[in-house]
């Protein structure tokens, strides 16, 4: 008997359902994936490099380019990472409204998730719906920032600027209705056979593989692993908030639906706690080396004056040192390692971003399965092109 | 495993332990083979011989005590334009214990041309990490099964990431194009 021979296809980088510019080498036997290997880059910005030049304060809008579904999480990590090595915290205010447009963030990334994931499966309508949620999101950011996409709205020693009026009662309005909304697409989904047949037992990873590979985020804790680096690690007050860490067992497509849907229903909670949290008061740190003071002043305060072109022609120090900082982005872990010479320039600036990580997992899900499965399990893996390759 | 909402120890607790039990442990075992340690912005910092970096990590994973299973990330820094420059390179673990609850950071410290002992063993996950601090540092890894470049294309030349690449591109790159 002639030895099987297996075909080698390219799949991506202009796929639709490779969300973005990932390119998998796929080796067939028939409709069996053989082995899988992705090749990334195409979208690489050297935005590690860039940062480089930038003064601390300046790197911010690049941030958002890396995971462009969830861009508020990536100002944060890079602030919290300046803010730990200056050593200082922002006030409460400022904390509770980091809290509660990252948890917007979450839901809004989420919702694209869940939008393409179910497209990618053959369920049209959900992508619609999703996207009519996150409109009024990207709505929520334009009022903040006057961006609806690269918000770039944090800042190292608080925010840009206070919400504008009006803004809680947009909130308020969005939290009334978006679980009703997130019932209609569990409606649609959760019970469905034809769902089912795609996701359940699909690109299951063990427990410990999982842990091997590095998996982070609803990935992980769909294999029932509780590490939520909110709960572990709290960073802007997270610990004074009540929430739960949504697990999955199996750590399949299924599960990892499900640990995001109820991820979301978690956003909602602590973003409703962190409305009902908001006080008046200072959003920023009270370092006029760090915060330009406000513009009426500069034609009043000569110190004012001088902070505010000191600030804009030269920036700020940070102290020689390094660091590490972790949040829990909306795709698992998002690190920033910080290193300062004690210029106004970060030395080095690396992300540990989670969809690459989490995308090296993939080819050990999809070995010896169908060639469909691949597309859930990209789906079910949540990356972000621009994250992978920053 | 005990889950992380349910740890009694402070975050404060859990990294003094980090700097006593972690460090107390690595010099009983590799006494020789620490070179450095130190504490900033309580993070703990372990330079190590690069010779002895996989069985540190094999022993920190392995020893129940820490339990480092999670190897969060690897990167590295060109260390060419800082004041203690030699060796120019320094590449840097992240390693995490999802159990504990507690992170440390390891780096080795490699010159111009020297391989580090991949971990890949140890942690598979540090196969794409490896992969990228050779792409854009020109830093290579001993004993790594597939080490090839995975950001830039397979034919680039130079290492982005290196002090002395040039952040922008010079104009002579687009003369050399023809018309």
């Amino acid at each position: 008997m002639s030895p099987t021979r297996t075909m080698t296809i390219n799949m991506g980088p202009q796929h639709p359902s490779t969300h973005g510019v990932l390119r998998l080498v796929l080796e067939l036997d028939g409709e069996m994936v053989v082995k899988c290997t992705p090749h990334i880059g195409y979208l690489h910005t050297g935005i590690e490099k860039g940062l480089e030049g930038k003064r601390f304060q300046q790197g911010i809008p690049l941030t958002d380019r890396m995971d462009y579904l969830a861009p508020l999480s990536n100002n944060l990590v890079l602030v919290l990472a300046i803010e730990k090595a200056l050593g200082i915290t922002p006030p409460e205010r400022g904390q509770t409204i980091r809290v509660l447009l990252t948890e917007l963030t979450r839901i809004k990334s989420h919702l694209v998730w869940l939008g393409t994931h179910a497209m990618d499966i053959g369920a049209m309508s959900v992508f619609l719906y999703c996207f009519r949620e996150r409109e009024v999101i990207l709505d929520l950011y334009e009022a903040v920032s006057g961006q609806r996409m690269m918000a770039s709205y944090f800042r190292v020693g608080g925010l840009a600027a206070d919400l504008p009026p009006g803004f809680e009662d947009k909130v308020q309005a969005f939290l009334e209705t978006f679980p009703a909304r997130l019932q209609e697409y569990e409606a649609l989904l959760t019970e469905n056979p034809l769902w089912r047949q795609r996701t359940v037992g699909i690109g299951a990873i063990s427990r410990e593989d999982a842990i091997a590979m590095g998996l982070s985020g609803p990935g992980l804790r769909a294999c029932g692993v509780a590490y939520d680096v909110r709960k572990a690690h709290p960073y802007s007050s997270y610990e004074r908030y009540q929430f739960d860490v949504p697990l999955g067992k199996v750590g399949d497509v299924y599960d990892r639906y499900m640990v995001r849907m109820a991820e979301m229903r978690q956003s909602h909670r602590i973003a409703t706690q962190a409305l009902a949290r908001l006080t008046p008061g200072p959003i920023n740190v009270a370092d006029p080396k760090l915060i330009p003071p406000p513009k009426q002043l500069l034609k009043k305060s000569m110190e004012a004056l001088i902070h505010h072109f000191k600030l804009y022609s030269e920036g700020f120090e940070v102290p020689v040192g390094e660091v590490y900082q972790a949040i829990e982005a909306p795709k698992g872990e998002l690190g920033a390692y910080l290193v300062s010479d004690g210029g106004t320039r970060p030395y080095r600036v690396h992300f540990r971003a989670p969809s690459f990580v989490n995308l090296q997992a993939m080819p050990r899900m999809v070995e010896g399965r169908l060639v469909a499965d691949v597309v859930a399990v990209i789906g079910s893996l949540d990356i972000v092109l621009g994250e992978i390759d920053r | 495993m005990s889950e992380p909402q349910t740890r009694t120890e402070s975050r404060e607790e859990a990294q003094a332990t980090t700097e006593s039990l972690v460090l107390r442990r690595l010099h009983e075992q590799f006494g020789q083979a620490l070179l450095e340690v130190k504490v900033w912005r309580n993070e703990t910092t372990v330079v190590l011989a690069s010779q002895h970096l996989p069985q540190v990590c094999r022993f920190l994973r392995d020893d129940p005590d820490l339990a480092f299973d999670f190897l969060s990330d690897v990167t590295a820094v060109d260390r060419l334009n800082l004041p203690e420059s030699s060796p120019r390179f320094e590449v840097v673990y992240h390693v995490y214990s999802l159990q504990h609850g507690r992170r440390l950071r390891l780096k080795v410290r490699v010159g111009e041309g020297q391989a580090v002992p991949t971990v890949t063993g140890v942690w598979p996950t540090a196969d794409w990490h490896e992969r990228e601090v050779y792409d854009l540092f020109g830093v290579s890894f001993e004993g790594h099964p597939d080490l090839r470049r995975i950001l830039m294309p397979d034919d680039w030349e130079g290492h982005p990431l290196r002090k002395d690449y040039p952040a922008e591109a010079s104009p002579k790159w687009w003369e050399e194009e023809p018309a």
